[in-house]
């Protein structure tokens, strides 16, 4: 899944070359009125045709602020957003046909069953009755839910909500999938029941923009990841192509007792091979690159520098490191 | 018809709608879903619209006059008469008053403030006004329901000898009922977008109570006349700050032939108090929408 998106160069429609961009934000910005917050600042992206993009970051990055202006549902300060064509700010009615959202809650209509929930979605995209009625019985099988059709949905689980929620989003057949923090508050087996269906909707050329801030997550799902903090987008690439981006082969992470500066200084120096070493809180991470079996090099140049290491590991760079390295901070709060 | 060309999605290509065709279709598909979940819940409906005109005809209409109590500011199944008279008009305003409140401000507040389900909704293909304006359209059509239900009851429960006096004027009845609909569901639209579901109970207490009883339910606005300091019938004017006053006393002009406030006054201030909240109502349901 580390390729970048297919270049969809056969998209002729009508005779017309298509864009291969299926979203375009230019100079988007969103400050709201209360508490005069810069949630999203001048934010340039493309999503292209067919790929899953992901947006992480921790909370409060601007998101779900990012996401809402796409769907219409928050209005933009200033700026552009053209999804599938259409101006989001200009045309919010028209672009809700094309979309499909799913929200990071469980909205699902609680007056209304399982099979009603998909069944008026349907309508309210202007299906007939009958299309309506036949794309809600197919999608309540591919998503297994068949059995659950007639209970009201309070009394379903999270995980059968959330894939309730995905199921009604793809009902209209939209172009674009957006999905908000979708595995948030999901056991481990519905997020990798999610993840599947995501997979699979991916191979058959549905595009979609997630938010998440589970850096695994944005690892094993997204073609492209845009890495957000405080409104700003600080890098774009695939995964592969972030963690290549370090420029470090492995990642130590040392912790220790004694000035972790002065240890962090005393690594880089002695360390063959140590391309950068940055304390984070109360950890010391070390880039090596070219090098192996450096672990006991840092514990004797440690050692002999007076220091005590409590901890040692070695892992690969990950999204993580990325991270850390545009921010300073760790991902997880 | 304006069609655009979308790129694909999943699929085959294929053009969206004009943005009339698309929103037409979704409101309509907006009160199916309304009336689909009115249909669900019709026995609680019916049971929740009969429930206070019943306690209310039951205790002024068949209880006092069994017990000798007096009302109608004396005794006898002439003045008991007078006062049933009275409320039947009372009774079909307060109801549709109180559907408009029930019917929207409440499953409005609640979509709101915890679960967000309104949001499927407001991703339907219209403009979201539409959507606030479909929520006045649906609690429209359960007042006229409750209207329906109420009506008989008020003019049947009472006790031996008590008769309310009626006489239906239509032409006012039949432009009336809509009217009041329209207007207690604006204003239930309006309360459901302003008041978060834990002030509920405060909303019944400091909003729906006074509007209640000083709604002229129990008497016609014309008698508060007596009511005076210094020569200024204060009681007559303050009330005329409750929309629910202007359908009592329509609703006496429809099904009586006693004194009421003029329809010159009642018709112009529905229609504007309608505008009012409909405009506010829209507008509330934009800013908790959209941000």
């Amino acid at each position: 899944m580390n390729i970048p998106a297919q270049q969809n160069s056969d998209a002729i429609i009508n005779g017309h070359p298509v864009s291969d961009e299926i979203i375009r934000c230019e100079k988007l910005t969103k400050r709201y009125r209360d508490g005069n917050i810069l949630a999203v600042d001048q934010l340039d992206m493309t999503v292209h045709h067919g790929e899953i993009f992901g947006l992480l970051g921790p909370n409060g990055a601007g998101k779900t602020t990012t996401v809402g202006m796409l769907t219409t549902l928050v209005v933009p300060t200033s700026g552009q957003a053209i999804v599938a064509g259409i101006d989001v700010v200009t045309h919010p009615a028209l672009v809700k046909q094309v979309i499909g959202v799913v929200a990071q809650t469980n909205n699902l209509d609680r007056a209304l069953t399982v099979w009603e929930n998909l069944y008026y979605h349907g309508r309210f995209f202007g299906m007939s009755a009958r299309e309506s009625r036949e794309a809600a019985d197919r999608l309540l099988v591919e998503f297994r839910l068949t059995e659950r059709a007639r209970a009201e949905v309070m009394a379903i689980s999270g995980g059968m909500a959330k894939r309730l929620q995905v199921a009604r989003a793809l009902l209209h057949s939209p172009s674009v999938l957006f999905l908000d923090e979708p595995t948030a508050g999901l056991d481990p087996q519905s997020r990798l029941a999610l993840w599947e269906i995501l997979r699979k909707l991916h191979s058959e050329g549905q595009t979609i923009l997630l938010t998440t801030h589970y850096m695994e997550e944005a690892d094993a799902i997204c073609d492209r990841l845009a890495i957000m903090d405080h409104g700003h987008i600080l890098a774009v690439n695939t995964p592969k192509g972030l963690k290549e981006s370090v420029g470090a082969d492995s990642i130590v992470t040392i912790s220790a007792t004694g000035n972790l500066d002065a240890l962090s200084k005393l690594l880089l120096e002695r360390i063959e091979g140590a391309t950068r070493s940055q304390r984070v809180d109360s950890i010391i991470k070390l880039h090596i690159k070219g090098t192996t079996g450096v672990l006991p090099k840092v514990v004797s140049v440690a050692e002999q520098g007076g220091f005590n290491i409590t901890d040692l590991s070695v892992t690969e760079p990950t999204l993580e490191t990325v991270f850390i390295n545009l921010t300073g901070k760790e991902l997880r709060d | 018809m304006k069609t655009i060309t979308v790129t694909p999605g999943a699929q085959s290509p294929r053009a969206i709608r004009s943005a009339s065709s698309a929103s037409r279709v979704a409101f309509g598909a907006l009160l199916l879903r309304d009336l689909t979940v009115l249909k669900k819940g019709l026995g609680i409906f019916i049971a929740r619209t009969l429930v206070q005109p019943f306690l209310l005809v039951f205790v002024f209409l068949y209880v006092f006059p069994q017990i000798g109590q007096g009302i109608g500011g004396g005794g006898g199944p002439v003045a008991e008469s007078s006062f049933a008279t009275v409320l039947v008009a009372g009774v079909v305003a307060l109801s549709i008053m109180f559907q408009g409140i029930q019917a929207v401000a409440l499953p409005l507040a609640n979509e709101f403030g915890y679960t967000k389900e309104i949001e499927d909704r407001v991703l339907a293909p219209l403009p979201v006004s539409l959507v606030a304006i479909g929520k006045v359209v649906a609690g429209s059509i359960q007042g006229l329901i409750s209207a329906l239900i109420v009506f008989p009851i008020a003019s049947i429960v009472h006790a031996h000898g008590v008769h309310p006096n009626l006489s239906v004027h239509w032409a006012v009845l039949l432009t009336l009922i809509p009217l009041t609909c329209i207007m207690t569901s604006a204003l239930g639209l309006f309360l459901g977008t302003r008041i978060s579901p834990r002030n509920i109970g405060l909303m019944f207490g400091f909003i729906v109570l006074p509007i209640t009883f000083l709604g002229g339910t129990y008497y016609p606005w014309t008698t508060l006349a007596a009511i005076k300091i210094g020569g200024f019938s204060w009681l007559q004017a303050l009330v005329c700050v409750n929309p629910l006053i202007y359908v009592t006393e329509g609703f006496r002009a429809a099904l009586t032939t006693a004194p009421h406030m003029q329809l010159y006054v009642v018709y112009p201030v529905l229609i504007a108090l309608c505008a009012l909240f409909l405009w506010a109502g829209i507008k509330g349901f934009n800013n908790r929408v959209l941000s």
